[in-house]
C-alpha cells in the first residue's frame, strides 16, 4: 500500500529551490564524467565498425594488429558468452557483431593498445572479409514481402501470418464499437504520418574504464543511466559472477533514455580481461550517432470522427514502427498513448515492429508516444479546422478524466489533463493576436510514468549530519530533490543532508534511472528511509526517556514525548539523538528496500506560435508554452527545467532532426554539423506552468515530469506550421526543403 | 614518433609538455594536464563542449594543436574561479538552475565569460547567438540565458 492521504499538507521545505548539491564542482570543472578518469597503467581502446548496412562476416583476421607493437589485446565477438535468452542475444551481437552485421557502424572488434594513435592504427590492420547482402533501412519497404531479411524466425506469435519475416510485433489495444462510433461522425479525417529516427543527441559520448583482476574480480565506471543494469548485462556477456563486478555511474552528461543500454562496456572489460590491464574506451561522436541511441522511426495512419459539436465518435491508429535491425516492442507504448487524453466510446490501436538495417533502438524520453500523439493531435487540429471549431475548446470537451477509461485499459485516477487546459485557455498566449504568416499550434500529451526497484539508505551522522545512498543516476538535479524530501520528512535543513549515488556494491538492486521514475521512487524510498530512521531515534530517545516507544512522535525535526502517559521531557533534535547514539544502542540508520507502485501518469499541453519562410521553408518558433501537471514539483526550477528541454528536443525533432540513410545504406550526417539539434539562437524563451495535482500514490503527490514534455511539441510545432501555411504536413521533421514542398504542391 | 615540446601558460601558472604533432590541445589538455574541465562532445568543433580561451580568444581546443600553445596564454575553466570565491557566471548558474546534466557546462561558461568582458551588456539575441556555438541538450537554454544576463547584470554593478 501506498502512503495516501497526507499530500495536501503543508511543505516547509519541497518546493523551494535550493541550490544543488552537485552545482560547484558541475561549474568549476571538478565533476567527473565517464571519459575524465584514468587508471595507472591504462590502455586505451578503439573499435571497429561495419562499413556496410548489411553483409555476412566471412573471416575475421586480427593476426596483425595484435602484432603491431603497443598493441594489448584483440577482442571480437568470439570473446563474448554466447548468449542463450533471445534478448540477451541481441544486445550481445550488438556489442560485438557474430556472423552478420547489421547496420552502419556495427561493431565487429576492438583492439586496446598503449595509445589512442596505435589503437587506431591497428583498427587499419584487422582484416574482415564481408560478403555484403541486400539491406533495407526505410520501414514500410522493409514491410514488403520481397524484402531482405534481416533476422530469421523473430516473429512472435501474435504476428499475423503472411507478413515479411521483419515483422516481429503486433499488438492491439482499444474498447467499444468502431463501425458504430465512426456512422456517428459528421466528419471522419483519415491521414498517414511519417517520423523519422532521431538521436537523444547527449552531449557526453559514451565511456568507461574497466579494470579486472586475474581472481575474477572487475571494476566498470561508466556514464550510465543504470549501473545495475550494466552489472547484469556485462556479468551475463563476460561469464561473471553478479558480485565480483563493481560498477559505477559517472557523472552523467546526458542520456534522455540513450543510456539505459549497454555497447562498450563488455568490450572493454574483455578488452581488460585479455590484457590484464585497466582498459578505457570511449565513443567518437561518429560513433554515437551510428551505432547507439537513435529512437524508432515511424509509419502511422489515423482516422478521426467527429461531431459538429466536436465530440469524437470514434479513433483509429495503425502504427508501423521500426527500432532498427533488432526486435523492439517500442510499438506497445505508441499504441497505448496514442489516445490517451481522450474519453472514448470506441478506440483501437493497431502496432507493429519491422526490423530495418539501422542501429537498435533505444529509449527516448517517453520512448514510443511522441510520434503517435502527433499523428493523433494532427488529426485533431485538422478536424477542428474543417469544423470550424477551437482546438483548445475541443480538447477540453473530449479529454480523459477521473473515472474515465483510458484508450488502454486502466481507468484514470486523478490526472491533471483538465487542469491542464483549462490553464491554457487562461493564459495570455492563447489569446495574443498573431501576425500574417505566422500560425499557433497546440497539442496535448501524456505519459505514463514508472515506479520500480529501489533501494535507499540514509545514514544519521553523529554531527547531526544526514548521508544518503541512492543508486540513481541524477541526471537532472535529482540529488536535490532527494535531499529535499529527506530534509522535509526529517525536519532538518536541506543542507544537513548529502545525497551520493552508490555502486552496485553499495545497495540492493535499483532499477535504471527512467520512465520519469526517480524523483517519483527514489523519493518515496527516500520518505520511508527517513520513516525508519525516525522510527529508530524515537526509540532512543523513548529509552533515554525510560517511557515507551509508542508515546515518542517526531516533529519538526525532534522526539517528544506524546500521549497522555508519555511524562515531559524536553524535545530531543535529531542531533541531540545522534550525538548519543553509541551510548543508546550504536549507529542509527533507516532503509528502504522495495518496489515503488502506484506512480501517476502525467498530462502536458503546449502552445507553440510559429512562423514560415516562405521563400526558404525555415520555421521560426516565436513563442512557446508549456502547461504541465507536476503532481507535486518537488524542486521547481528543475521541473521547469525538464519541461522546456523536453519542449527543446520536440521542437528539434520537428523541425530538425533526422537520421538520413544513403542508397548504400549508411547514415549520411553522423555528426553535430548536419544533425542539427536546437541551438540557443533558433528558440525564444520557454515559458512554463506547473500544475500540481496531487498523484495520490505518493505522500508528497509527486508524478514524474521528465519525459511528458518532449511528446506534444512534435504535434503543437506541426498544427502551428500547417496553420501558417495553409497545408497540412504530415512527415516530421518539417525541415525547409519538405516545407517548400509542401508549399509547392499546394 | 616523434614530439613537440611546448612551453606556455594555463591559467595563470607557466606548463610544459610534449606532444605529438597532430595532437589537439583538448588531448593536452585532458589527457596529458589533467585539465578534464574541458568537454569532448564531437572532436570536431561542432558542439562547443571544449571552449577555452587561447591568447584572448575564444576556441574549441579541439581544433587546436597542442603545439599552437607554443608562448600562449591559455584559461580553462579550472581558472575561472578565484580560488573559492566563484566568479558570478558561475554562481548564477548554480542559482538559475542553469544546468542539468552540466556536460556543456564548462564551456557555456568560458564561452559567456568572453562575451561579457567584450560586452558587458548584450541582448537576449546578441547572447543567444553568441552561444549557439555550444550545445546544450538539457536545458532547451531558457535558464542558461536567465543565468548569464543575471551575471551580467551582477558584474555591471560591481
Amino acid at each position: 500500500m501506498m502512503d495516501t492521504g497526507t499530500h495536501k499538507r503543508v511543505f516547509k521545505q519541497v518546493g523551494t529551490r535550493p541550490a544543488r548539491p552537485d552545482g560547484i564542482d558541475k561549474v568549476t570543472g571538478r565533476a567527473l564524467y565517464g571519459a575524465d578518469v584514468t587508471a595507472p597503467g591504462m590502455l586505451i581502446a578503439a573499435v571497429l565498425r561495419s562499413p556496410h548496412a548489411h553483409a555476412q562476416i566471412v573471416s575475421i583476421d586480427t593476426s596483425a594488429a595484435a602484432a603491431l607493437p603497443g598493441v594489448k589485446a584483440v577482442v571480437t565477438g568470439a570473446d563474448l558468452v554466447p548468449q542463450i535468452d533471445a534478448m540477451m542475444r541481441d544486445v550481445q551481437e550488438n556489442c560485438l557483431a557474430v556472423d552478420k552485421v547489421l547496420y552502419d557502424g556495427h561493431a565487429v572488434a576492438a583492439v586496446a593498445a598503449t595509445t589512442a594513435a596505435v589503437a587506431k592504427a591497428a583498427l587499419k590492420l584487422i582484416k574482415v572479409t564481408y560478403r555484403q547482402l541486400p539491406h533495407a533501412t526505410d520501414l514500410d519497404l522493409a514491410m514488403l514481402p520481397d524484402a531482405p531479411v534481416i533476422l530469421v524466425g523473430r516473429a512472435l506469435e501474435s504476428v499475423p501470418a503472411g507478413m515479411s519475416a521483419n515483422v516481429t510485433h503486433h499488438c492491439e489495444f482499444g474498447h467499444g464499437d468502431l463501425a458504430a462510433g465512426f456512422s456517428k461522425a459528421d466528419l471522419v479525417v483519415e491521414r498517414s504520418f511519417r517520423t523519422e529516427a532521431t538521436h537523444q543527441g547527449y552531449i557526453e559520448p559514451h565511456a568507461c574504464l574497466a579494470s579486472t583482476t586475474s581472481d575474477g574480480k572487475a571494476d566498470l565506471w561508466c556514464c550510465t543511466q543504470g549501473q545495475y543494469n550494466v552489472r547484469t548485462i556485462c556479468a551475463a556477456l563476460l561469464g561473471m559472477e553478479a558480485s565480483q563486478l563493481r560498477v559505477t555511474a559517472s557523472e552523467i552528461g546526458g542520456g534522455f533514455g540513450g543510456k539505459t543500454v549497454v555497447f562498450i562496456e563488455p568490450v572493454a572489460l574483455a578488452l581488460s580481461r585479455k590484457s590484464g590491464r585497466p582498459v578505457k574506451l570511449v565513443m567518437t561522436r561518429d560513433e554515437v550517432f551510428k551505432a547507439t541511441g537513435p529512437t524508432i522511426s515511424t509509419s502511422i495512419d489515423v482516422r478521426i470522427g467527429m461531431t459538429k459539436a466536436g465530440r469524437i465518435t470514434a479513433g483509429h491508429a495503425k502504427l508501423r514502427y521500426s527500432g532498427g535491425a533488432y526486435p523492439s516492442a517500442m510499438v506497445d507504448m505508441g499504441a497505448q498513448s496514442a489516445f490517451a487524453a481522450y474519453d472514448l466510446a470506441a478506440v483501437q490501436t493497431l502496432g507493429w515492429n519491422v526490423l530495418t538495417n539501422r542501429p537498435k533502438e533505444a529509449a527516448y524520453r517517453a520512448p514510443g508516444a511522441p510520434q503517435a500523439i502527433y499523428a493523433v493531435e494532427s488529426v485533431m487540429d485538422e478536424l477542428c479546422q474543417k469544423l470550424d471549431l477551437d482546438p483548445l475548446e475541443v480538447r477540453l470537451m473530449n479529454a480523459a478524466k477521473k473515472g474515465t477509461r483510458s484508450s488502454y485499459g486502466p481507468t484514470f485516477d486523478d490526472i491533471g489533463l483538465m487542469a491542464t487546459l483549462q490553464a491554457a485557455k487562461a493564459h495570455p498566449h492563447y489569446r495574443a493576436p498573431l501576425g500574417a504568416g505566422q500560425g499557433r499550434g497546440l497539442s496535448a500529451g501524456f505519459w505514463f510514468n514508472f515506479g520500480g526497484n529501489t533501494c535507499v539508505s540514509l545514514n544519521v551522522n553523529t554531527d547531526g549530519t544526514v548521508g544518503i545512498i541512492e543508486g540513481n543516476p541524477d541526471i537532472g538535479g535529482s540529488r536535490a530533490s532527494i535531499s529535499l524530501m529527506a530534509a522535509e520528512e526529517l525536519g532538518i535543513p536541506y543542507d544537513k543532508i548529502r545525497t551520493i549515488i552508490g555502486d552496485t556494491s553499495s545497495l540492493g538492486h535499483n532499477d535504471i534511472t527512467d520512465g520519469s521514475r526517480v524523483t517519483f521512487a527514489v523519493g518515496l524510498a527516500t520518505i520511508r528511509a527517513a520513516q525508519d530512521a525516525i522510527k529508530k531515534m524515537c526509540g532512543r530517545a523513548a529509552r533515554i526517556w525510560g517511557i515507551d516507544e509508542e508515546a515518542v512522535a517526531w516533529v519538526d525535526g525532534a522526539a517528544q514525548p506524546s500521549g497522555p502517559n508519555a511524562g515531559k521531557f524536553p524535545p530531543m533534535s535529531l542531533a541531540e539523538i545522534a550525538a548519543v547514539s553509541f551510548q543508546t544502542g550504536g549507529p542509527i540508520a533507516g532503509h528502504c528496500e522495495f518496489h515503488a507502485d502506484g506512480a501517476g501518469v502525467s498530462f502536458g499541453v503546449h502552445l507553440c506560435d510559429v512562423e514560415v519562410d516562405r521563400e526558404t521553408g525555415a520555421t521560426r518558433v516565436l513563442r512557446y508554452t508549456v502547461f504541465q501537471d507536476a503532481g507535486k514539483a518537488v524542486h521547481p526550477a528543475y521541473v521547469e527545467g525538464q519541461m522546456q528541454g523536453g519542449a527543446v528536443q520536440g521542437i528539434g525533432w520537428a523541425l530538425n532532426e533526422e537520421y538520413i540513410y544513403g542508397k548504400d545504406g549508411r547514415l549520411q550526417n553522423a555528426g553535430f554539423l548536419d544533425y542539427r539539434i536546437p541551438v540557443a539562437s533558433d528558440l525564444p524563451n520557454i515559458e512554463t506552468v506547473i500544475l500540481e495535482i496531487p498523484n495520490p500514490g505518493h505522500p508528497y503527490g509527486v508524478r514524474g515530469v521528465g519525459e511528458t514534455p518532449i511528446v506534444p511539441p512534435l504535434a503543437a510545432v506541426s498544427n502551428a506550421v500547417s496553420r501558417a501555411i495553409g497545408t497540412r504536413m504530415s512527415i516530421l521533421p518539417m525541415s525547409p526543403p519538405r516545407i517548400l514542398e509542401a508549399l509547392s504542391g499546394s | 614518433m616523434k614530439t613537440i615540446q611546448v612551453a606556455t601558460t594555463i591559467n595563470g601558472d607557466a606548463v610544459e609538455f610534449v606532444c605529438a604533432p597532430e595532437e589537439p590541445l583538448l588531448d593536452v589538455l585532458r589527457n596529458r594536464l589533467g585539465l578534464t574541465g574541458a568537454k569532448e562532445g564531437c572532436g570536431t568543433g561542432d558542439c562547443g563542449a571544449c571552449s577555452v580561451m587561447l591568447n584572448g580568444r575564444l576556441v574549441c581546443a579541439c581544433l587546436v594543436l597542442g603545439a599552437e600553445a607554443e608562448g600562449a596564454t591559455i584559461a580553462t575553466i579550472e581558472g575561472m574561479a578565484a580560488g573559492e570565491v566563484l566568479h558570478p557566471l558561475q554562481q548564477a548558474f548554480i542559482d538559475h538552475a542553469a544546468l542539468q546534466c552540466g556536460i556543456c557546462t564548462p564551456g557555456i561558461l568560458v564561452a559567456a565569460k568572453a562575451l561579457l568582458e567584450k560586452h558587458p551588456d548584450p541582448s537576449d539575441t546578441e547572447l543567444r547567438y553568441w552561444l549557439a556555438g555550444n550545445l546544450c541538450r538539457c536545458t532547451g537554454y531558457d535558464k542558461i540565458v536567465a543565468a548569464v544576463q543575471d551575471a551580467a547584470a551582477k558584474m555591471r554593478a560591481a
